[in-house]
């Protein structure tokens, strides 16, 4: 396998978990109630500190430094999927995508850690820890709020269907998808993806949610090839607002 | 963060409420508190001690929530990764403050609700310096190491007072801080020694918030209409002045080390009173921001009213189940 192929998978995953990451944060001081404020924020923690560590890969394979990496691209640079990027919403949209996300990036990470490459498996390891009390979380809270009320039931539905045809985007195969599969690196994110489907609806069963059938849903792709919408450019701009005033100085 | 003295000062303590009080009981309460024992939720207490606790409780958990509101506006910007990390945790430590306050205010019997109902509404206050902005990064680092001091200097005095679940919430806040505090004097120090743009935003944020820290700790105490029955009580542990003078001679040879100007050309320290001499803040100011004029009072509230309503279904839906069940007041 090339190196480039392998560098195209870290910045994926780390560029989903940066994203993410940061757009979770936005609820920080904001969120419904004070508990969920600090569960928020410990998780958007989690995956900024998750991204570091495959920008730290990166950075062993070559590539600029995590600050430079992650501070200085623009939105077409960037190889997260659309999924991350879009805006927090209501807080029913921000807790369908973190279960969708998470539940997808445990069984990514399940996989990476039985790969071949030891400082990736590493990592995958100890990452995989911390997103198995994300995707709890997530489960918790979609079958508490989806049986409590109308209401709450109604909106995490309308959210799950808004954001489908983004999830499905996170598992775009990349260029380099059969190399990586051919030298065992993971499974591929055809494998992820209908393992994924598996679980999810498991939990959707319980809560009461239902999914479409999913050959009607078309998945959104772009993201993995520079490709994004109108929300990453601002995104990016504004984490990198004061790296930028001075990208040499100490900060 | 954040608990300022001036808020809780401000009114007037109404002893009217002391006459009905059985005086044994009432002699009992003092001995206790006289010995150093601490009152714990379910202990006889005066309605006049109750009424300050829950007012002075839920103004510095106030502060903690809005408080998080100007250094929560800079963790999508952070430069850096460690920066950005190290401010996430920090805010989020700020609000798990709140949230230990508000269960130690509802075990005097004020539920959170109504507590965060009287804040969006105006009726209780918070701490005034969350009033002014933050326009620059190097603002937020003025407030994570110097206002966060500055609450160091009033919660470790407060720690020591008579009510045992406020001294329990600040002894676990505290050593938080003590956290908040070295990664704030950290942020300042690599502004103050970095580049001359980066020198130039430090000494204008210090600028900006200096007359708003020195209102921090609320007017001198010759204006002050405290009562010594707060002091007596152990609700209040240290004068206003007290908490001032103790904060300038800490944090201002900081300040000054850092080559970093402040614009208060009298401030200096007495060789002969120990004591520091300054220009007399602004009063007048003081009060008109915290009577809802200041530059931030009103989107501070509607940031937090918007919150409040956003996240409305979500405490609905919570509850939908537990309806008819009984209030249960947290653990103290």
């Amino acid at each position: 396998m090339t190196e480039e192929a392998l560098k195209d998978l870290l910045y994926k995953i780390a560029d989903d978990l940066l994203i993410l990451g940061h757009r979770n944060s936005e609820w920080t001081g904001v969120g419904p109630l004070l508990e969920e404020d600090i569960a928020f924020s410990s998780m958007a923690q989690d995956k900024v500190g998750q991204s570091l560590a495959f920008y730290n890969l990166l950075h062993e394979l070559g590539e600029q430094d995590p600050d430079t990496v992650a501070f200085t691209r623009n939105a077409d640079q960037f190889h997260n999927s659309q999924f991350v990027e879009l805006p927090i919403g209501e807080y029913d949209f921000s807790l369908i995508r973190h279960f969708l996300f998470d539940h997808a990036d445990y069984i990514r990470f399940s996989m990476l850690a039985e790969c071949p490459i030891e400082e990736v498996a590493q990592v995958a390891k100890k990452l995989k820890g911390e997103i198995k009390y994300h995707v709890m979380h997530a489960n918790t809270w979609i079958k508490q709020l989806a049986t409590a009320n109308e209401e709450a039931h109604d909106r995490l539905q309308n959210s799950l269907n808004e954001a489908l045809p983004y999830a499905l985007g996170m598992f775009e195969p990349s260029k380099f998808e059969n190399e990586i599969i051919e030298a065992g690196v993971y499974p591929g994110e055809k494998a992820i993806e209908e393992q994924w489907k598996e679980n999810i609806v498991i939990v959707f069963e319980q809560a009461g949610l239902k999914l479409p059938d999913w050959d009607t849903v078309k998945p959104v792709y772009g993201g993995r090839y520079g490709k994004h919408t109108e929300h990453l450019q601002p995104l990016v701009e504004e984490m990198s607002e004061v790296f930028r005033v001075d990208p040499t100085a100490d900060w | 963060m954040y608990g300022g003295g001036q808020v809780f000062e401000s009114s007037s303590v109404n002893n009217e409420l002391l006459k009905d009080e059985d005086p044994q009981k009432l002699a009992e309460f003092e001995a206790r508190i006289a010995r150093g024992e601490k009152i714990e939720p379910n202990d006889w207490m005066p309605k006049l001690y109750r009424k300050q606790l829950i007012r002075m409780i839920e103004q510095h958990a106030h502060s903690e929530i809005i408080g998080a509101l100007p250094e929560g506006t800079w963790i999508t910007r952070a430069p850096g990764f460690k920066r950005k990390l190290a401010l996430m945790a920090k805010v989020q430590d700020e609000v798990g403050h709140a949230q230990l306050l508000y269960g130690a205010a509802e075990t005097l019997g004020k539920n959170r609700e109504q507590m965060i109902e009287d804040l969006i509404t105006g009726k209780s206050k918070y701490s005034n310096i969350f009033n002014y902005p933050t326009f620059t990064w190097a603002d937020s680092c003025f407030i994570s190491w110097l206002v966060d001091a500055g609450a160091i200097v009033n919660q470790l005095a407060n720690a020591r007072g008579s009510y045992g679940p406020y001294c329990r919430a600040l002894d676990r806040i505290c050593a938080e801080e003590s956290f908040h505090l070295k990664y704030g004097h950290h942020c300042v120090i690599h502004l103050a020694t970095g580049t001359p743009k980066q020198r130039e935003m430090m000494q204008e944020a210090v600028n900006r918030w200096w007359a708003p820290m020195m209102h921090f700790f609320g007017p001198s105490d010759k204006m002050s209409t405290h009562t010594q029955i707060l002091t007596k009580w152990k609700v209040k542990m240290a004068t206003n002045d007290e908490c001032r003078q103790q904060f300038l001679d800490m944090y201002v040879p900081k300040i000054w080390e850092l080559g970093l100007t402040i614009p208060d050309e009298n401030l200096k320290k007495n060789s002969e009173t120990g004591e520091w001499e300054f220009t007399e803040p602004d009063w007048e100011e003081f009060k008109r921001v915290i009577n809802g004029d200041g530059p931030c009072n009103k989107e501070r509230l509607a940031v937090r009213r918007t919150a409040e309503e956003r996240g409305a279904w979500v405490r609905r839906a919570l509850t939908a189940k537990t309806k008819g069940e009984e209030y249960v007041a947290p653990l103290a």
